[in-house]
């Protein structure tokens, strides 16, 4: 594969003396959508917290290998996390606007990084929302409180606080597992379109939304990356036993 | 467009973030650095005047020596006095609260009294000691009276820590005593006051940190004597005036001018605090590992 | 047994009632004499005066209390906050307990013992600082009272900042910002009712606190300023009522000023339940 943007060389995590993630060697691609899935606490989650290294949080957490942002180990010393975070965004399972208003929520990233106009934020925030197909929802009510927005509404709204920064790719952990169907649909709607512009990342437990949406997918077990192809070949004619036993639905 | 991850945070958030690190680091720094030179100045005044005679003795006109036993036995008096009563109160209210209320507006008076109570400054507590009980119900300035007004201002206090305690008592308890045909009153008796009992001495605790940390209260309702009691004989509690361990320190400080007394009085305060700290947290500990 | 249980549930209820009802007995009287707004807005407080009429004016204590209650909270709320920010966020765990531990011990500090250190250490710094006849002052009082509402402020403000959800600081990390941002510009605002709870927290105890103020105070019915002596609401009950006559408007005064203080901190317990509320219904909502 020519210039992927992630990339990851034998890349191992441990939570104390337990091994999360086994050597797992990938290569996602530009754009377009790349799926993980696997049964609960395959590894797909805490794989998918390695790339902007939210797992750095974790307590007691080590990572062996390397994970290569464009070319870059992420891991290497002197990484600046913050940085590498703005450009790979992240969306979580449950939606988390921040307790304040609508147009606080998106304009906090720009903020954070240094952009104090007013006429730059006012620009910022209508493009993050519009891109998050929100805009028109919201439009009349940027000073409301985020949290009074339906499940749906703040997750993307969270989506188009993620854009806001200009991230390159985005992490989404079952952006839509919260959500009721309606919400998903205009959610997985929406992640088709940002495909164009965003390499974008999902963990999804929902195997048919895999399918339906995702350009590659990873299928994980027990901390090991079984298999990895075009999500089509996958779903048809998987080259793994085990891969074939889950998305058959044997176990799982 | 794209910058590298390795170029660093730029110059004006480094600077913010360490100038916030530094904040918060000398904050705490300065709030040790208070305690420290609290402990520090107060052992540096008052170890000097301390000896097993200062503590075992009452002060003496004539032989010329100080002596704070009266105090300590008048705080120890007004501790169990106040705890005799306020604990069934207390305990009896929580137990109203958790097991039995069924009126949610009396439970709710309830709450919002103890909630009330536990709001109002001993000043005023003193003032209201003072009216109700030295006057009103002629008990003079009294050990007895100033107990009196305590159990009042550490109501609160025990209804709170029961409550939580009883709250923790797993439903299933309860269920299976009735099960098993115990009555109500039985069940809490044999059943859930037991397995709260660590939060009830929590609530002691505190309550005793209250009592012997008051000194407005005392000075209003119990007074200022200093002569050594006959508790047991003449009925010294109910009849006689008595300064407790701060109210000493009070009157030294305050009225005698005798300063190096004051920080003497001042160090067997912190050790109290100190050792009433301690058997909070041990208690607490006790509390959560259930 | 249900009626010996609700006796005593009953019990706490009663001894609000008879303090209310007290202190409204016992408190209106000279209020009435005196006239309300003479009362509270007289700016003598010379009850013994015998060449003049004597005069009841509250004006100064209710002024002297406000004040040093706000500078207590000036300077307290500052220093509580952030290392309410350092024990929940930013501290290792071991030094944490360390802090945490010298903020209840500085808790359980009886108020008489920062009194007698305030007096013999602060009052004769103030007085040697400024060159005063006396260092006793409102402002020394503001300072022993910004130290004993420390740890209310503190415990209260990181109880509030621990409550915060974990996963909007996982957002504000994951948009890019630093830990440090995050637990000023999100954990923090997130929590503020908790905060707000914790600043008037203070303000209760810096306006009901007595015996350490009437130790560093200096007692005179001066209207505050920083460098005189003065008069709270609390030090003026607590250093006349020994030597008022029983009977005389002056005890009734006092009790009056009693009642004062009373409804001062019965609205204050009304806003502080208003703001634990709403935290407690904060988070997501």
């Amino acid at each position: 594969m020519n210039n992927p943007v992630i990339e990851t060389k034998k890349l191992s995590l441990f939570y104390g003396a337990h091994q999360a993630l086994k050597a797992v060697c990938m290569a996602v691609p530009e754009r377009g959508i790349t799926s993980l899935i696997g049964p609960s606490g395959c590894g797909k989650s805490t794989f998918l917290r390695t790339i902007d290294r939210m797992n750095d949080l974790v307590p007691g957490v080590r990572v062996e290998g390397e994970l290569h942002y464009r070319g870059e180990n992420v891991y290497a010393a002197g990484t600046d996390v913050t940085e590498l975070r703005r450009q790979i965004g992240m969306v979580f399972q449950r939606p988390n606007p921040f307790p304040m208003s609508i147009y606080d929520n998106v304009a906090y990233g720009p903020r954070t990084h240094g952009i104090r106009s007013r006429v730059q934020l006012d620009a910022i925030v209508e493009e993050s929302l519009q891109k998050a197909a929100i805009w028109d929802e919201v439009k009349d009510r940027l000073k409301a409180p985020a949290l009074g927005l339906s499940g749906g509404q703040q997750q993307r709204l969270c989506i188009a606080r993620a854009l806001a920064v200009k991230p390159d790719v985005l992490l989404m952990d079952e952006a839509t597992s919260a959500l009721d169907p309606i919400s998903t649909s205009k959610i997985e709607e929406l992640v088709t379109e940002l495909k164009k512009d965003y390499t974008i990342i999902m963990v999804t437990h929902n195997m048919q939304q895999a399918a339906r949406i995702s350009d590659q997918t990873a299928f994980f077990l027990l901390g090991e990356l079984v298999e990895f192809g075009e999500t089509e070949a996958i779903f048809s004619m998987p080259r793994d036993k085990r891969t074939e036993d889950y998305i058959t639905g044997r176990f799982g | 467009m794209r910058t590298s991850p390795q170029k660093g945070l730029p110059l004006r958030r480094r600077a913010y973030g360490g100038a916030m690190r530094v904040l918060l680091y000398l904050s705490a720094a300065a709030t040790l650095g208070l305690l420290a030179f609290l402990i520090g100045y107060i052992l540096y005044r008052g170890l000097p005047g301390l000896s097993w005679e200062f503590l075992t003795s009452a002060e003496s006109m004539l032989k010329e020596t100080d002596g704070i036993l009266p105090a300590i036995q008048n705080t120890v008096f007004v501790v169990l006095v106040t705890l005799a009563i306020v604990l069934p109160l207390g305990v009896g209210a929580a137990v109203y609260l958790t097991e039995y209320a069924r009126s949610r507006r009396i439970a709710g008076a309830v709450e919002f009294a103890a909630e009330t109570l536990a709001g109002i400054p001993s000043i005023v507590y003193a003032l209201v000691g003072m009216l109700v009980f030295c006057q009103f119900l002629s008990l003079q300035k009294t050990l007895l009276a100033g107990a009196l007004t305590l159990v009042i201002m550490t109501l609160p206090t025990i209804i709170r820590t029961t409550q939580e305690s009883l709250k923790t008592v797993p439903q299933g308890y309860r269920e299976g005593a009735l099960g098993l045909g115990a009555g109500k009153w039985r069940m809490i008796r044999t059943v859930v006051l037991p397995s709260s009992a660590d939060g009830i001495v929590t609530g002691c605790i505190l309550a005793v940190g209250r009592i012997v940390g008051e000194s407005a209260v005392l000075m209003f309702t119990a007074g200022m004597g200093t002569t050594l009691q006959q508790f047991f004989t003449a009925g010294g509690f109910t009849k006689s005036s008595g300064a407790t361990l701060t109210v000493a320190l009070y009157v030294y400080a305050k009225e005698r001018a005798e300063f190096g007394l004051a920080f003497s009085v001042a160090v067997v305060l912190l050790a109290a605090t100190l050792l009433i700290n301690l058997s909070a947290k041990l208690a607490a500990r006790k509390l959560k590992k259930r | 047994m249900h009626a010996v249980f609700l006796v005593c549930g009953l019990i706490a209820v009663a001894f609000v009632l008879l303090i209310t009802v007290y202190l409204i007995a016992s408190g209106l009287p000279a209020i009435m004499q005196v006239g309300l707004g003479n009362f509270l807005f007289g700016a003598v407080w010379e009850p013994t005066a015998t060449t003049r009429e004597p005069s009841f004016g509250i004006l100064p204590f209710l002024l002297t209390s406000i004040y040093g209650t706000a500078g207590a909270v000036v300077l307290g709320v500052p220093l509580g906050f952030f290392t309410a920010v350092f024990l929940a966020k930013a501290a290792p765990p071991k030094l944490a307990a360390v802090v945490r531990g010298a903020v209840e011990l500085l808790a359980g500090i009886p108020s008489v013992v920062y009194g007698l250190v305030g007096m013999l250490v602060l009052v004769p710094l103030l007085r040697e600082a400024f060159r005063l006849p006396a260092g006793d002052s409102l402002l020394a009082a503001m300072l022993v009272l910004a130290v004993m509402i420390l740890p209310s402020i503190i415990s209260v403000a990181e109880t509030a900042l621990r409550a915060v959800p974990r996963e909007y600081e996982e957002a504000s990390l994951a948009l890019g910002a630093t830990e440090i941002e995050t637990y000023f510009r999100v954990t923090a605002p997130a929590a503020k009712s908790g905060i707000a709870a914790a600043v008037v927290l203070g303000v209760g105890r810096a306006i009901g606190e007595a015996m350490a103020v009437l130790m560093v105070a200096g007692n005179v019915a001066n209207m505050p300023s920083l460098l005189t002596s003065v008069k709270f609401l609390t030090t003026a009950i607590a250093s006349e009522m020994s030597y008022a006559a029983v009977g005389s408007l002056q005890r009734q005064a006092l009790f009056s000023i009693g009642l004062v203080l009373f409804l001062f901190i019965m609205l204050i317990n009304a806003l502080l339940n208003l703001l634990l509320k709403r935290g407690g219904k904060g988070g997501r909502g």
